[in-house]
């Protein structure tokens, strides 16, 4: 309260600004319930305006979702109610049973290896010495490109005469060349490969501030009392990356279940489904097969497998927040 | 920072420690510059093939070494793939992206982490957990939204629905920093008069700019490289980012990979200027984000 009428006698002369001015004017009409709360209005605005633009494109439309989950809908006549119908046509649909196959192999492939591997890459890079600098800078370029790019860099590596099967031949491997994106049971690995490409940096790079934050004495005391390398790992680094372990875990798997560029654009799910995503299986269904009630309840199924990370996430925040 | 704390005045430094650390630094440099050739190797062939001649790729084929060296990739992906104006595009959302996210998203914080707002945590809380949403619970609906508003297949669409889904974010990591910065200084601009529109402007929003340059960098990069939303509320080529109009190029210039390498080139080119001019602020940016 004091914080407003401070302004408004000091600033009495330059009223011009229209957010003060506005504050002003509603304060006097609000007076009582501020002197409630101690919030002058104009930071209730501030508040506001960016919730309602994230109430107007996000929950809004996110309610609306899950109500279309329950319709069968064309995009063209009024939905019609279904209940549950998209729901139970999933148990029956192979492509469905796939998709979400490959979103778990996907999720414990990319996100593991994602994970092992970013660990493992900071523990390398994690003193400061010469060159070091560079070889982070090295693996942490491609977290700056799109999916999209990184698809079709590694998609010019694939081709038949690119460098993969190339070095292949060279190495005395020729038997093992392959049409990796065309043949079924390659397609959803080869399609990994660039996004953990992509991802490790990123996880690299949480893990080295990670590392950075644990107190060097837990080490010379552990040195100390004789501990090898690997017991000084286990027993000191690991704990103490818990909290950030917590955040690559929710990191990742948010990021997972949110895959689709790198998949959509280096084989569309294809062929015949073999690296199909629920993400890219509900975005064909919805805006291809113009099937927009199962595409939406195909994306709830996301939503719910996303949720116990959300919430656990969200439960961290807010005691951080405090 | 370990090693000169790891480093003591050891009893007589012998001559098989120092050859043990010179055989660790052999290691270390061999294993983590393989590494980075690894994950150096496909950049440098897209490179490589982007300045190829489509004769030379289907000659020697794409694993081979260039025999020729020509910017012709780069000219058939820039005017005719439509890359020149998909880059224009892309700048035309993402700059009013980032500025309206971040100028909405600090107004937010402020009043959250400077004021007793009733509700803060929840509301805080409520903004963050929209942008965990997985976008496709949104798709849907937005697309259906914006041809109701009149803004399908427009970049306002395009922009509205981005910076809503990424303002709870950036509220949330503002939030943060914001809350670090003693309650004195703002006491004493009270004392001296300042509003809150004052406080935010010439107190607040200054001392946040680190954070504000880290989110800046990151954001830039993430809408930029968006590819689901644009495909979603928009139709028309001519309005494609450069991120979408790539799937164009691909599907445009089949098993061109020069012109293909190009048009990656000149996509990815943007964000790697801003991560090598902000490298500091792009880390910090992401460690910001990581809720510990």
């Amino acid at each position: 309260m004091a914080l407003l009428t401070a302004t408004g006698s000091r600033n009495g002369g330059e009223g011009s600004d229209a957010g003060t001015g506005r504050g002003r004017g509603l304060g006097r009409r609000l007076g009582r319930r501020r002197a409630a709360t101690g919030v002058p209005p104009v930071v209730l605005a501030f508040v506001l305006v960016p919730l309602l633009a994230e109430g107007f494109w996000v929950f809004w439309p996110a309610l609306q979702g899950f109500w279309l989950s329950l319709t069968k809908w064309d995009g063209v006549s009024p939905p019609q109610f279904i209940g549950l119908g998209n729901y139970r046509e999933m148990i029956h649909d192979s492509v469905f049973h796939t998709a979400l196959l490959d979103t778990v192999l996907w999720l414990a492939l990319f996100g593991g290896l994602s994970a092992i591997l970013g660990l493992g890459a900071a523990l390398l890079l994690q003193q400061e010495r010469r060159g070091v600098g560079f070889y982070r800078a090295a693996l942490f370029l491609p977290v700056v490109f799109s999916l999209t790019a990184t698809a079709l860099v590694w998609q010019a590596m694939y081709q038949p005469d690119g460098l993969v099967d190339k070095t292949m031949s060279g190495l005395g491997l020729g038997g093992l060349t392959h049409p990796w994106l065309a043949d079924q049971d390659t397609a959803l690995y080869a399609v990994i490969v660039p996004a953990l490409w992509r991802q490790i940096g990123y996880v690299m790079v949480l893990y080295l501030a990670g590392l950075k934050g644990i107190d060097p004495a837990l080490y010379e005391a552990a040195k100390v009392d004789g501990a090898t390398r690997w017991q000084q790992f286990r027993h000191i680094t690991l704990p103490q990356l818990s909290s950030v372990n917590a955040v690559v875990l929710s990191v990742i798997i948010i990021d997972s279940l949110r895959s689709f560029d790198v998949v959509w654009a280096l084989t569309r799910g294809g062929p015949y489904h073999s690296s199909e995503l629920l993400s890219t299986y509900m975005y064909s269904t919805s805006f291809q097969s113009l099937r927009l009630g199962y595409g939406s309840a195909l994306a709830v199924v996301i939503f719910v497998l996303a949720f116990g990370v959300i919430a656990s996430y969200l439960v961290r925040a807010f005691k951080e927040a405090d | 920072m370990a090693p000169s704390t790891a480093n003591p005045a050891a009893p007589a430094a012998s001559r098989s420690a120092r050859r043990r650390k010179m055989w660790g630094t052999v290691a270390f440099h061999g294993s983590a510059s393989l590494l980075s050739v690894l994950w150096l190797v496909p950049i440098a062939v897209v490179l490589i093939t982007a300045t190829r001649s489509f004769d030379d790729i289907a000659a020697h084929g794409l694993g081979s070494m260039p025999h020729t060296f020509t910017l012709g990739g780069f000219r058939s992906a820039w005017t005719d793939g439509g890359q020149q104006q998909a880059l224009i595009n892309s700048l035309l959302v993402t700059i009013p992206t980032v500025l309206l996210s971040l100028l909405l998203a600090s107004m937010a914080a402020f009043a959250l982490s400077r004021y007793a707002v009733p509700f803060r945590r929840a509301l805080l809380l409520l903004m963050l957990s929209g942008n965990l949403l997985p976008p496709q619970i949104l798709l849907i609906p937005v697309s259906k939204l914006s041809e109701k508003l009149g803004v399908y297949d427009s970049l306002y669409a395009l922009i509205g629905v981005q910076v809503g889904f990424g303002v709870g974010f950036y509220v949330f990591v503002l939030h943060g920093f914001m809350r670090s910065i003693p309650a004195e200084i703002q006491q004493a601009a009270v004392i001296d008069g300042a509003g809150p529109w004052q406080i935010y402007t010439r107190i607040i929003l200054p001392l946040a700019r680190p954070a504000l340059a880290a989110l800046t960098a990151l954001s830039f990069t993430w809408i930029f490289n968006d590819l689901l939303w644009s495909i979603t509320v928009l139709r028309s080529d001519s309005k494609m980012p450069i991120t979408a109009s790539l799937l164009g190029l691909q599907g445009q210039y089949v098993s061109q990979w020069n012109v293909i390498a190009a048009g990656s080139v000149i996509a990815a080119a943007p964000t790697v200027i801003v991560f090598l001019r902000f490298q500091r602020h792009f880390v910090a940016g992401l460690n910001l984000g990581a809720v510990k």
